[in-house]
């Protein structure tokens, strides 16, 4: 509860600074600062020192795996601000707002990896969301921050209400918004041998609604426009943190969910994994601009990440899940980092960076290898473990076959990144850059190589 | 003990050679460090007891990999052969310059921990890192400081094997869950419970991976570009250790792991091994360019070592183990030469060169002993190397060994063509002017031709090296 709790009046915090001081980085600091507060409430509770004690009728259900999940988004957005919090504050007027908006966000975070029945998820993930309408169109005079912004919101809010038709009817089928495994229906199910079919159809509806919310194809069409319109700082975020809490949303809403659809479930989620990786990995390739190579990257790790959902509960799997969350949010951070400090965003745009500036090259360069999977990285092991766990879990081999040659495919386009930076001559423009930035960047990737080379550096924690 | 310093002491040296600007101090740094590499294996394998060639410590104790790495009788040999090319290597091509020299002498002592490691691995997971990690630096060396095409080259290269690699990946999970103790240990890896049908498809996962990095014919197509665009060195490391990878992963990770299915299919791969002999043969035929000739030339050696080691037998594969060795240090050598050939005369085209014998005598004596050993004559190393290698084919199929015995004929002609080209004819416009190789590049040349001669009398030393590896393989098969 602390973490819902903290962020939420945080996001009310920081609203209000605004009123008291213009001075936009004292507004930065504050939020950074609030940011420890709340991964400190986070730590207090994971901990059992101290923790609000509110009567939520079973509605949330904190546990420990969720608390973990908070903590690795709560350090990944605290990064996140260290590394990008003053391109935040160049992004519009409304400083405090942008900060408030995102803390807002965290709170559905918290929701999201604590929520018990369907009631809640709905709560949980349109508190995330409509923040993110907002921070999409923050760039006011640009129009395709606008366009991206009326794109997502139109879509977004289409796909909320496809989630409550779906949990409508599976409430109609079950008469509670408990998700199906913890319902006394289970039994009955099997018993039957066969679900009712509102059941199957709220099911279905769910699944595609939060397909969208993870952008999972085939309903990922609004993701490269809105990451390539939105302000690239918060492109940043919600290709990460958001993405991944929504990943973890995904995947504990459907954790025994699929007993309900039998056999089906498994041709529903084959084809979701290998529609995401397929049409995520290549159109990145086609792609010129490197944001908009980031957003259809973003898909294909979608696709990665849903391998965890198929593995469905097993001990790997949960534990992948936390890693991919991890080391993707970590890489693609410090990526957009990068990004941010270039005028120009095509592939050209990184010609010669190497030459000009080794630090950015270099944090970039591991953070693409991370991106890759290649070992020594952590996106090494996020996707071993995830795919690990599809194996264990008797997934088919065809599957995990056809991912690692897409994951072949994924090394042409994340490589021609450090083709430009390294191989090919160029001047790149690039904005002013502080020491203390490079030393972040630094540590960033320090800590992509150590969860590559000891990536019980961080799982240890989900067990004591 | 002895083979974690074997990692650490090229992956110290190249950390800190990053930060070296100076080309003189950043190529004696890297040097320095190869030697005390090469004593520290030479020591370590002759006269350290049995007990320091082991060392064991916790990884990932949740998932069942360990830091395990050993110099047992599989591994020394390649050991030797790194330890022993990358100082002979680095001085060779001393004389050579390079636009930020730290950084390239740097990536070329990482490369060689990464082959280090896979030699010494015996944990599955381990040695998929060190598979990867060797093939990150040479991907940097080739695409900084290689010839006109690089980047495209270099970049097939890196997909190719990358491609090979996942799937390997994909097949160590697959053995892994059916270990019985759920561990990535070697000695778990080669004790499953997999029946014989079941081991068919890690088996190719495993096999395509290596025979991507041998390269076995038809999945050889990046190598001849990527050995001419790759600067000289690279190439060196290349050809003369990196392609060993892939025989040596057979050797260690796929006889042991899936005997039925090796046996199974050792018909069509030696086929295709053979097939690769002639057609990589016929090409160097045609070929005007001397590295592209001697990538050729070493696609059909490769081959000729590819097909003994699916033949089996306690000779082959000792002669394979041998002929590894002794092929690393003979392509080494004419690297060294077709490097000189290039940097004095600024050409590597045959139909330009010309009369070097008289221009370039002491040259001229190290280019035919060499080239001797690469068609295997007697009394050179390759000899005895080849002749372990035929005995194991012939008596698995009488006519697959005199197919093969095809290729050696071809050798024979497409080296002594070379021979001809470059050394003897008219002396040409170009090679009017050519003198005789720089200081460095000789010495290591005179200390290979010692080795391919003293070898070729006695090989002795090297069969002794092999021989518990062989049994020990023989007894798990």
């Amino acid at each position: 509860m602390n973490a819902i709790i903290v962020s939420a009046l945080l996001g009310v915090v920081m609203m209000f600074s605004g009123i008291f001081t213009t001075n936009k980085t004292i507004i930065k600091n504050i939020a950074t600062a609030g940011m420890l507060v709340l991964l400190a409430a986070n730590l207090m509770e994971m901990n059992n020192l101290f923790s609000f004690d509110i009567n939520t009728h079973d509605l949330i259900v904190t546990q420990r795996y969720g608390l973990f999940f908070n903590c690795i988004a709560y350090g990944a957005t605290f990064i996140y601000l260290v590394l990008s919090g003053t391109d935040i504050t160049e992004v519009g007027v409304n400083v405090a707002e942008y900060f408030a908006l995102i803390f807002f966000v965290l709170c559905g975070v918290a929701i999201l990896s604590s929520f018990n029945g369907l009631l809640m998820l709905f709560i949980g993930v349109e508190i995330l969301s409509i923040p993110l309408y907002i921070l999409t169109g923050s760039d006011k005079r640009n129009l395709k921050s606008n366009e991206a912004s009326l794109k997502y919101f139109l879509m977004g809010s289409f796909s909320t209400g496809v989630m409550l038709m779906g949990i409508a009817l599976m409430y109609g089928a079950t008469g509670n918004f408990g998700m199906v495994h913890n319902s006394g229906l289970r039994g009955a199910i099997v018993a039957a041998q066969q679900p009712p079919y509102l059941l199957v159809a709220g099911v279905i509806l769910l699944f595609a609604s939060m397909s969208f919310k993870v952008s999972a194809a085939p309903f990922h069409f609004w993701t490269p426009d809105v990451y390539d319109g939105a302000p690239s700082v918060f492109t940043s975020f919600m290709s990460t943190i958001v993405k991944a809490a929504g990943m973890l949303a995904f995947i504990r809403v459907f954790e025994n969910q699929y007993t309900v659809l039998g056999p089906t479930w498994h041709i529903v989620v084959d084809f979701a994994i290998v529609t995401t990786l397929l049409i995520g990995n290549i159109t990145a390739v086609f792609q010129q601009s490197v944001k908009r190579m980031l957003a259809y990257s973003s898909i294909a790790q979608a696709g990665f990440m849903l391998f965890a959902l198929y593995a469905n509960n097993t001990e790997i799997a949960k534990e992948g899940m936390l890693l991919y969350a991890a080391a993707y949010s970590l890489a693609t951070i410090s990526i957009f980092a990068v990004l941010i400090k270039l005028h120009d965003y095509t592939l050209d745009g990184f010609n010669g960076l190497a030459k000009k500036e080794p630090v950015l090259a270099f944090a970039a360069t591991v953070s693409l290898l991370s991106l890759s999977g290649i070992p020594l990285t952590a996106g090494f092991f996020a996707k071993y473990y995830v795919l690990a766990g599809a194996l264990q879990a008797g997934g088919a081999l065809w599957l995990i076959i056809v991912a690692v040659l897409l994951a072949a495919v994924s090394v042409y386009y994340y490589f021609r990144v450090i083709q430009a930076m390294y191989f090919k001559e160029g001047d790149p423009q690039v904005l002013p850059i502080s020491g203390g930035f490079k030393a972040a960047l630094i540590v960033v990737a320090a800590l992509i190589v150590i969860l590559g080379i000891w990536p019980s550096a961080l799982l240890s924690w989900l067990y004591f | 003990m002895i083979p974690v310093l074997l990692l650490f002491i090229p992956l110290v040296a190249g950390i800190l050679g990053f930060f070296i600007k100076d080309q003189k101090a950043a190529s004696n740094w890297a040097i320095v460090a190869s030697v005390i590499t090469l004593l520290t294996a030479v020591i370590g394998i002759y006269a350290m007891p049995a007990s320091m060639h082991q060392f064991e410590a916790t990884w990932l104790p949740s998932i069942g990999a360990s830091f395990s790495v050993a110099l047992d009788g599989m591994s020394k040999m390649l050991v030797l052969l790194t330890a022993i090319s990358m100082p002979l290597i680095l001085i060779a091509t001393r004389n050579n310059n390079y636009s930020n020299p730290g950084s390239f002498y740097a990536l070329m002592s990482l490369a060689q921990v990464g082959l280090m490691g896979v030699f010494v691995s015996m944990d599955a997971l381990l040695f998929y890192f060190f598979w990867e990690l060797a093939l990150i630096p040479v991907y940097f060396l080739s695409s900084i400081w290689g010839g006109e095409k690089r980047i495209a080259v270099t970049f097939k290269f890196f997909i190719y094997t990358f491609i090979g690699s996942l799937l390997m990946l994909v097949g160590i999970l697959l053995v892994y869950l059916h270990t019985k103790d759920h561990s990535f240990a070697w000695s778990s890896f080669t004790n499953t419970d997999l029946t014989s049908g079941e081991e068919t498809l890690p088996f190719f996962l495993f096999f395509i991976a290596f025979a991507i990095k041998m390269p076995i014919f038809p999945l050889h197509t990046w190598q001849p570009d990527a050995y001419e665009q790759a600067p000289t060195a690279t190439t060196m490391v290349l050809s003369g250790v990196m392609v060993k990878m892939g025989l040596f992963a057979v050797i260690r990770w796929v006889l042991p792991l899936f005997p039925f299915a090796a046996n199974q299919f050792e018909m069509p791969i030696i086929i295709l091994s053979v097939v690769g002999m002639i057609y990589a043969s016929l090409i160097a035929m045609q070929q005007d360019d001397i590295k592209r000739l001697i990538a050729y030339s070493s696609i059909a050696h490769i081959g000729l070592m590819a097909a003994a080691i699916f033949a089996g037998g306690t000779l082959g594969l000792q002669g394979v183990q041998v002929q590894m060795f002794n092929h690393g240090i003979n392509v080494i050598g004419l690297w060294i030469l077709a490097n000189a050939i290039e940097n004095t005369l600024g050409t590597r085209k045959l139909s330009e060169l010309g009369g070097l014998a008289t221009k370039a005598p002491t040259m001229a004596i190290l280019f035919v002993v060499l080239a001797f050993a690469n068609i295997a004559l007697p009394l050179t190393n390759a000899f005895i190397g080849e002749f372990l290698l035929f005995n194991g084919l012939f008596q698995y199929n009488i006519w697959i060994a005199a197919a093969a015995g095809v290729s050696i004929i071809l050798g024979a002609i497409y080296t002594l063509q070379m021979v001809q080209k470059v050394l003897f004819g008219e002396v040409s416009a170009i090679t009017a002017n050519a003198t005789e190789i720089n200081a460095y590049s000789k010495w290591v040349l005179i200390v290979i031709v010692v080795a391919v001669i003293a070898l070729g009398i006695y090989p002795q030393p090297l069969i002794d090296l092999t021989k518990d590896s062989v049994n020990a393989l023989l007894v798990i098969k």
